[in-house]
Order: structure tokens, then C-alpha cells, then sequence
């Protein structure tokens, strides 16, 4: 086995004995369960409530998932110095950290893959049909996931626990406002501003590209090509943080 | 070949928002010998654990340069041939004892029936045979430092560095600890260890390194750093001496503390011991205990503290 797949192997292992990650994934299964309920409050419209609730559900347990798990398994290991006796091994720093990006990326895609599994079943109990479209939009936010666990390993390469959530956070909210950047930039006119405005829509990571959830539940057409789109640039990007994670890792002290 | 050799390794931490800088280890000369048990011996914040995190990249060294086996540290894959234990070590604690020295064989490279034989092996020499299957978070301190002990000998390494091996254990754990590095040079292997125990190092160390604020102060082997004259003075403790030897024993220049029916005396000049043994012979005496006070490092250590202190 290389050393990626066994760090990968062995983080996927501590996420599962992590207490927290169960109860995540059942308030997910319990939110998306609870959408039958929920459903029967309006008329007409309950699959469309089912749907949409299940993929918020989805959505959001991931993000927490991905954020909380994802900000412990580095900088948990430096402030509890289990990674002294991972860098006094023959492993160069960065495969440490691709291992531990890796096998957070594996939890998440089992996560992502059970509360998918609740929602279908959910769906296939009140009597609603499946369609493509859905697994689409999941496809997706499993995608934004790994760009928000690319961006929480980034942080946690030079911040504290505390500071690496607090900045992924505002990172995934502000991600999902990026188009906003981009007209208030072009409502300003040439000015310093609007080329701030512009610098931070490139840099940002524009999260609502792999919001389909709308589409999905309403019946619209979503596209191969956007897919595709979406899926290379959110590789692209977490590429891009991940080879700047390694950059700043490579070079830090282990006091 | 030189297991360990370290060229004015310097190490300089910038603190704060002053950026006020501190000067934790300072032009550090050393060099291990092949075979040999060398103790790195100073004060908390002496620059012990810098030292050591140096040498396993753990932090970039300001100046200097350091070799492992004759190759330089930078090169990740002399590691290959080093066994790390980290100070108060903190590990895995949701694997079990099989689990976590697996993980870290496979870090190597190990695998299969070799690495399961290795585990077998390890297990046993640190005695914790029993505990396979516990997970790490059940283990005492000192199973804890047994089984980092284990983890630094997954890979059979050539050299095997051990940060404050012995801190924080009971005496039984510290005589395991101890009989394990003695085992550890019976099989040829390099021990550097960083210790502020000082029995221990006078008991199983061919060698000793001094750090004092940064600064090694001295290095040689025990009995050269200690001196060759080296007792200083004599206790003697004996059962029912008479007046008449109590009174002797006073004139040859004893000091003489009364306990009970016991007599502890203490001569400064060990020549008149065997005097001082007739006399408990003639006199119906019955020795309890006699205990020679040798200059120790203890001594030399405090002497090379307190000449830092005072400049």
C-alpha cells in the first residue's frame, strides 16, 4: 500500500470512530425523514417540499461535516502533536496532508452516500418518483464539499481550530454571495473598488456554480456540459488549494 | 560511519508581536558514535526538544547542518533508518495497540507476515502483549511510553532517537524504559536520548552532551565529566554503638548524628572508613549501611548551571 492510502485509510478510520460523525449523519437522516411530515402541511406541491428538504438536508450536513471533521483531522494532529511522530517517518509533509485530504474525501463520499440513500428511500416511501436529476444535484454538492474540505485543510495548515472554521465558514457563505461581488463591481464604475470587487469574484470560490437544487426539484433541464464545467472547475480550484497547502505546510515549524 | 553529526545547528524563534527573538539552541557541535548510549542532558527549556525536532524535521534549523547515518537530515528517506519517540507522546488514541503499530509499519513500507511478526515481537519486548486489542485511549502513561517505544522500533531503525524516555513514569516504568534501551544496544543500535533524570543517565550511558540555555557546556563519558576521584564523603549508619566508640569515631573527625539506638556518621575524608570500621568492630556494633557520596553529574550539572546563571 502507498503512504497516501494508508494515511487516507487510517483518517477515514478515525472519522469513523469519531461520535460526532453518527450524529451528524442521523440529524441528516432525521431532517430528511422528517420532510414526509412536513409535506403534508401544503397541497399539491409535496414532492417538490420532499425534494427540496432533502437536498438542503444533504447539502448542509456535508458542509458541517466537511468543515468540523474536516478543520480537526490537521490542525488536531498538530495541536495534539500526533503529527511528530508522522513527519519523523520517512513520509514527505506533503503526502501527509493529500492522505488526510483523501480520506476526509472518502468519509464525505460515504456520508454523502447514506443521507442519499435515506432521501431515495424517503422518496420511494411516499409514493414520488425518482429521476436523474436529483442524482445530479448531489453529484454536485458532493463536489462543493471537496472544495470546502480543500479550503478547511488550507487553513489548518497555519491557523488555529478555532480560526480555520471561523474562516471556512465565512469562506462557504461568502462563496455562495460571489455573483453579488461581480454586480456590485459593475455597478461601480472603473474604480479601485470595482477592481477589488473583481479580484476577490475570481479568488473566491464561486459555490453557487454547483448549486442545482433548484433545477433538480423543478424539473429543469440540467445539462451535461454544466456539469462538466462545474466538476473541472471545482477540481481546478481545490487543485489550487491544495498545492498552496502543501506550499505552506512544507515549510512550517512544529513547535 | 557516524550515526549522528551535527555542525553549528542553530535554532532561533521569533516570539510574539514584538517578534522579540530567543535564541533556543546556539551553535550546537556533536557527534554520536556507532553503538553507543549518548544522554542529552539539561534543564526544561535547555534546548533538548529543539535539538531532537531539528534532527527529524520537524523545524528548519536558522544555521547548521546535521547528518543521520553520514546523510543529510533534509533527505526524507534517511528516516527510514530512525526511531522517533516524541516527549509526553500523544497518538491515535481511538486505534488499538495491533492497529497503531500497523499503521505506522505501513508508513515504512511494511506489510504482510513480516510486519505481523514484527507487531508479535514488539508487543512482547515492551510487555503489552495483553493489550493487542486495547484501544490506546484505555492506556496508562506508562503503557502510553511502552508503546511509543514499540512505534520508534516498527522499522528496526539503525538509530533511535528518544525524547525524555523516562519523564512522568514510575520507578518500574522507568527500569523497563531503561532495560529496553540497554536491549536496544545489545543489537547494535545508536541510542541518543535527551533526559533531566540523572540516575538514569549515570546508569546506562556510555556518553552525556551538557546543554545549558542553548549551549552545549560539556560532553564526554560519565567517568570523565564525573572525575576519577570522586567520593566525597562517606555515610555510615550502625546499630548500637557504645558511648566509648561514638566518641572515637567523633575524634577521627566524624560528624556524628544519633538516631535512636542508631549512629549515622559521616566522614568527609574516605581514607578513615576502615578506621572507623574497627572501631564499630570492637565496640559490639552492627553495621547497617554504608553509602559513599560521589560527585555526580547532578553536581557538574548544577555547577554548569549556576555559572550560566550568574554571567
Amino acid at each position: 500500500m502507498n503512504r497516501i492510502t494508508v494515511i487516507a485509510l487510517n483518517t477515514f478510520r478515525e472519522t469513523l470512530r469519531d461520535k460526532i460523525l453518527y450524529n451528524l449523519v442521523f440529524f441528516g437522516l432525521l431532517l430528511i425523514g422528517s420532510s414526509i411530515l412536513l409535506s403534508t402541511l401544503t397541497i399539491g406541491e409535496q414532492v417538490k417540499i420532499i425534494e427540496d428538504i432533502g437536498l438542503a438536508s444533504i447539502n448542509l450536513f456535508g458542509v458541517i461535516i466537511a468543515i468540523f471533521v474536516g478543520i480537526g483531522l490537521v490542525s488536531k494532529e498538530i495541536e495534539k502533536r500526533t503529527i511528530f511522530t508522522i513527519i519523523a517517518k520517512p513520509v514527505p509533509r506533503y503526502l501527509f496532508l493529500l492522505g488526510k485530504y483523501s480520506g476526509l474525501a472518502l468519509t464525505l463520499l460515504v456520508n454523502v452516500g447514506i443521507m442519499a440513500a435515506g432521501f431515495f428511500l424517503t422518496i420511494l416511501v411516499s409514493k414520488a418518483g425518482l429521476h436523474l436529476a436529483l442524482l445530479k444535484a448531489i453529484g454536485l454538492i458532493f463536489m462543493e464539499l471537496l472544495v470546502i474540505t480543500a479550503v478547511a485543510v488550507m487553513f489548518s495548515t497555519f491557523t488555529t481550530p478555532t480560526l480555520s472554521a471561523t474562516f471556512t465558514l465565512a469562506i462557504y457563505v461568502i462563496g455562495h454571495l460571489t455573483d453579488d461581488l461581480k454586480v456590485l463591481g459593475a455597478k461601480m464604475g472603473e474604480s479601485l473598488t470595482k477592481t477589488i470587487l473583481d479580484g476577490l469574484y475570481y479568488l473566491l470560490p464561486n459555490l453557487d456554480y454547483f448549486n442545482v437544487k433548484g433545477q433538480a426539484v423543478h424539473g429543469l433541464p440540467i445539462e451535461p456540459s454544466y456539469l462538466v464545467s462545474a466538476a473541472t472547475y471545482g477540481i481546478a480550484y481545490s487543485t489550487m488549494l491544495l498545492i498552496l497547502a502543501c506550499l505552506i505546510f512544507q515549510r512550517r515549524d512544529f513547535k | 560511519m557516524k550515526p549522528l553529526r551535527v555542525e553549528g545547528l542553530t535554532k532561533e524563534f521569533r516570539l510574539g508581536l514584538g517578534r522579540q527573538r530567543v535564541m533556543a539552541l546556539d551553535r550546537l557541535d556533536l557527534e554520536v558514535e556507532p553503538g553507543e548510549i549518548f544522554g542529552f542532558l539539561g534543564h526544561n527549556g535547555a534546548g533538548k526538544t529543539t535539538t531532537i525536532k531539528l534532527l527529524l524535521g520537524l523545524l528548519f534549523p536558522t544555521a547548521g547542518r546535521a547528518w543521520i547515518l553520514e546523510r543529510p537530515i533534509e533527505e526524507v528517506a534517511v528516516k527510514q533508518h530512525v526511531g522517533f519517540l516524541p516527549e509526553s507522546p500523544y497518538f491515535y488514541e481511538y486505534l488499538t495497540a495491533e492497529e497503531f503499530l500497523t499503521f505506522y509499519g505501513q508508513l515504512f513500507g511494511l506489510g504482510g507476515q513480516s510486519l505481523v511478526k514484527k507487531i508479535d515481537e514488539l508487543l512482547a519486548m515492551v510487555s503489552l502483549a495483553d493489550a493487542r486489542h486495547l484501544p490506546l485511549r484505555k492506556f496508562s502513561k506508562g503503557m502510553l511510553q511502552r508503546i511509543g517505544l514499540a512505534q520508534a522500533l516498527i522499522n528496526d531503525p539503525q538509530v533511535v532517537i528518544l525524547d525524555e524516555p523516562m519523564s512522568g513514569l514510575d520507578p518500574i516504568g522507568r527500569r523497563d524504559v531503561r532495560d529496553i534501551i540497554l536491549h536496544l544496544k545489545d543489537e547494535g543500535k545508536t541510542i541518543f536520548f535527551s533526559t533531566h533524570i540523572l540516575p538514569d543517565v549515570e546508569m546506562i550511558c556510555d556518553r552525556v552532551g551538557i546543554l545549558v540555555k542553548g549551549q552545549l557546556r560539556a560532553v564526554g563519558a560519565v567517568h570523565e565529566l564525573v572525575g576519577t576521584t570522586a567520593v566525597t564523603s562517606v555515610e555510615i549508619l550502625v546499630e548500637r554503638l557504645a558511648e566509648v566508640g561514638i566518641r572515637k569515631a567523633e575524634e577521627l573527625g566524624g560528624k556524628v548524628v544519633r538516631r535512636g539506638d542508631q549512629v549515622l556518621i559521616k566522614l568527609d575524608d574516605e581514607h578513615k572508613v576502615d578506621q572507623v570500621l574497627d572501631l564499630i568492630r570492637r565496640h559490639a556494633g552492627r553495621l547497617v549501611s554504608l553509602v559513599p557520596h560521589k560527585r555526580s553529574l547532578e553536581d557538574l550539572f548544577l555547577k554548569e548551571t549556576a555559572e550560566v546563571g550568574r554571567t
